[in-house]
């Protein structure tokens, strides 16, 4: 095995090496020293300096500028504001903040108590799915211990600065992953986003300025205060700084996660980190960024990873999901998945995103089952255009994502699911035809006695039939036949 | 959770730190009492064994590999410090134990039973073989 060290941890820096429920682990790792040095040493400007500098950018999917979004909350007066821990993590196959609040949960409370001291709040909320009991559980005894020991509470390290953190449980809704429907979920209200703006720096939990962001950024503000914001923005690329962490999934070897260099290559990730596809099969695609994502073809293979290339090509980074896929999966029923979690996950407050998604998924389901027309794949760009343009939140202006990806990328997959009536994968049942050929088959009656549905038909001893208007595709004849007899096309 | 089981090293009485230098003589204890300080005597330190105790590794029986190791551990009389970690992101390859023997590179083990916890303590940590499984981690971290 070749020692590639493509990884970079950062934000991981910690997980899998401390024990999460010891403080003194953390402490040993350097923990606290950059809350110490911010309070004692720099003033807030500093730090805000410092982060601004760094290139540190959101990692919870819209990659705005950490320092700035800091700045801007501090600017704004008010005696009382809030940081708030975004740890909803809803995209399907995601666990990156998951496990940084698993394994190394202080870092991410030094980082609140940070952005607190530099806008001016005392007051740190952690919103997190009540799906996470560990991560829970592990953030509830770092907040005792950093309590018992003082990094966290009144008069921290002597100054007159104090912060507390509390938790605030969500019900997983993807939605609320979406900073203003999660403030009004804390609030009590139904999870539900509202226009920006004002934003939550301006107006956020409980009408107060609050600066959200999410546990892998926050997990990075430590290492950037103690190691200096010109050792970070050395990594990286032009306009994306320091590393990302990604999930692994789906048809590759190392399920797992990744922390590399923004830079670092598809390829890099998924065939050196990732050891490639399981069992030798063909890449096809990889889906970034959740349902807000796009599927990419090995064409991309070699693009570096960073926010704005993701979305040159037309995906994007999101929060971290990456989805492999192989041969063997198709790509129209990929897109019916993404879009399926749309229409669950929608809150159903506008029109384009309840209903327009609802279609989207219509026109996908007629395409797999065999149904489908070119004029429904033009129906798809248009109608996806339209809900991009006119969707309230983030939602539902990426929710089209997957479909316009797929169409572009893999156009030639929904062609032969319409005009040859064929799924090249051979994943949509419904396009699936099973013949036997008459010259082959001896009439030995097995499949005849196995079919489910009464579909196959003849004498014993002459050559068998399959009626295909009864035939449920379940493959039982084509199992069973030990004279090579049954045909898949 | 698993705090009867492990081997608790929080510095008994927790006082508060009240100054910057405050943090920096803890940060001092806690390294010498764990043997990784200036004047830590490395020959002294004792085996480490860090079991990876987050989500995914508790989903593939993680809990039940810690226990064992700490009664097989006891049962063959080797001392050694067992203590729960996170997720070293390897999650294909768990339960996955890290033994660090003084004086020796880091091993990390995956796709641990007891069957292999046992193999582990006899044949690499008392006798010093070979044992299978080992998963290569290769990573750069911040301080290296
Ligand atoms: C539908 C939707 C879901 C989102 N889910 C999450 C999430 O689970 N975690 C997260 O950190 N940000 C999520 N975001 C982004 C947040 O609105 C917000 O931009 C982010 O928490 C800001 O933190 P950052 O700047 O550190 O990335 C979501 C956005 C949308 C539109
Ligand atoms: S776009 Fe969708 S999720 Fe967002 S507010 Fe509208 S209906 Fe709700
Ligand atoms: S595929 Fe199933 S339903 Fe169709 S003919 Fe064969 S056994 Fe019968
Ligand atoms: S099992 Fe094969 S050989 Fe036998 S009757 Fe059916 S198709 Fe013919």
């Amino acid at each position: 095995m070749t020692d590639p060290k493509k990884q970079f941890r950062i934000a991981l820096r910690n997980c899998g090496l401390i024990d999460p429920e010891q403080i003194e682990d953390y402490i040993e790792q350097d923990g606290y020293f950059a809350l110490g040095k911010c309070i004692i040493e720099l003033s807030p400007e500093m730090v805000i300096d410092e982060i601004k500098n760094s290139g540190l950018r959101g990692r919870g999917g819209g990659g705005f500028p950490t320092g700035l979004k800091w700045e801007i909350t501090k600017n704004v007066e008010n005696n009382q504001k809030y940081v708030v821990c975004n740890a909803d993590e809803g995209d399907p196959g995601a666990f990156m903040d998951r496990s940084i609040l698993e394994g190394d949960p202080h870092s991410v409370l030094e980082a609140m108590a940070i952005c607190g001291y530099c806008i001016g709040a005392d007051t740190g909320l952690i919103y997190i799915r009540a799906e996470y009991p560990l991560a829970i559980e592990r953030l509830k005894i770092a907040i005792k211990q950093a309590e018992e020991y003082g990094l966290i509470g009144d008069e921290i390290l002597g100054s007159d600065f104090n912060f507390k953190i509390e938790l605030r449980y969500g019900a997983g809704a993807f939605v609320c992953g979406e900073e203003t429907a999660l403030i009004h979920s804390m609030e009590g209200l139904r999870g539900e986003p509202t226009f920006k703006p004002p934003f939550p720096s301006v107006s956020g939990y409980m009408g107060k300025p609050t600066n959200v962001n999410n546990v892998e950024t926050f997990a990075s503000v430590p290492v950037i205060i103690n190691k200096g914001a010109n050792w970070f923005n050395k990594i990286g690329t032009e306009k994306s700084k320091g590393t990302k962490v990604f999930a692994l999934a789906g048809k590759v070897n190392n399920v797992g996660l990744a922390e590399v260099p923004m830079g670092t290559t598809l390829r890099e990730v998924i065939f050196e980190i990732g050891g490639g596809i399981i069992d030798g099969k063909e890449f096809k695609s990889v889906q970034t960024g959740g349902p807000s994502g796009g599927c990419l073809t090995k064409d991309f293979l070699d693009v570096p990873i960073d926010y704005d290339n993701l979305i040159a090509v037309g995906s994007m980074m999101g929060s971290g999901g990456m989805i492999v896929m192989d041969e063997d999966d198709c790509m129209v029923a990929i897109a019916k998945f993404y879009l399926e979690f749309t229409l669950e996950e929608s809150c159903g407050k506008c029109n384009p995103c309840r209903i327009g998604n609802k279609r989207l998924h219509e026109i996908l389901d007629k395409i797999t089952s065999g149904k489908g027309t070119e004029e429904d794949i033009e129906k798809l760009k248009i109608l996806s255009d339209v809900i991009k343009d006119t969707s309230l939140c983030g939602l539902g202006q990426t929710s089209p994502n997957p479909v316009l990806s797929t169409i572009a990328n893999f156009g030639h997959e929904y062609l032969a699911h319409v005009k040859d009536g064929k799924c090249p994968a051979g994943q949509c049942k419904s396009l699936l035809r099973y013949d036997i050929i008459e010259d082959l088959c001896t009439g030995c009656t097995l499949c005849f006695r196995h079919c489910p549905v009464g579909a196959i038909t003849g004498e014993r001893r002459s050559p068998h039939f399959i009626d295909q208007s009864l035939c449920i595709k379940c493959g039982v004849c084509f199992e069973k036949c030990k004279f090579n007899a049954i045909t898949l096309t | 959770m698993l705090s009867e089981l492990k081997n608790n090293h929080h510095l008994s009485i927790m006082t508060k730190i009240k100054t910057l230098t405050d943090l920096k003589h803890l940060k001092d204890k806690i390294q010498l009492k764990n043997g990784l300080g200036k004047s830590g005597d490395k020959s002294e330190q004792i085996i480490q064994i860090k079991v990876g105790m987050a989500t995914c590794g508790i989903a593939s029986g993680a809990k039940e590999v810690m226990k064992y190791l700490i009664e097989e551990c006891e049962h063959l009389a080797v001392d050694a410090n067992v203590k729960q970690t996170g997720c070293l992101g390897y999650c294909y390859a768990e339960p996955m134990i890290e033994v660090l023997i003084p004086g020796s590179k880091p091993k990390v083990f995956g796709y641990v039973n007891n069957k292999k916890v046992r193999e582990i303590i006899e044949n690499y940590i008392i006798k010093g073989e070979q044992v299978e499984g080992e998963i290569p981690i290769s990573f750069k971290t911040i301080n290296n």
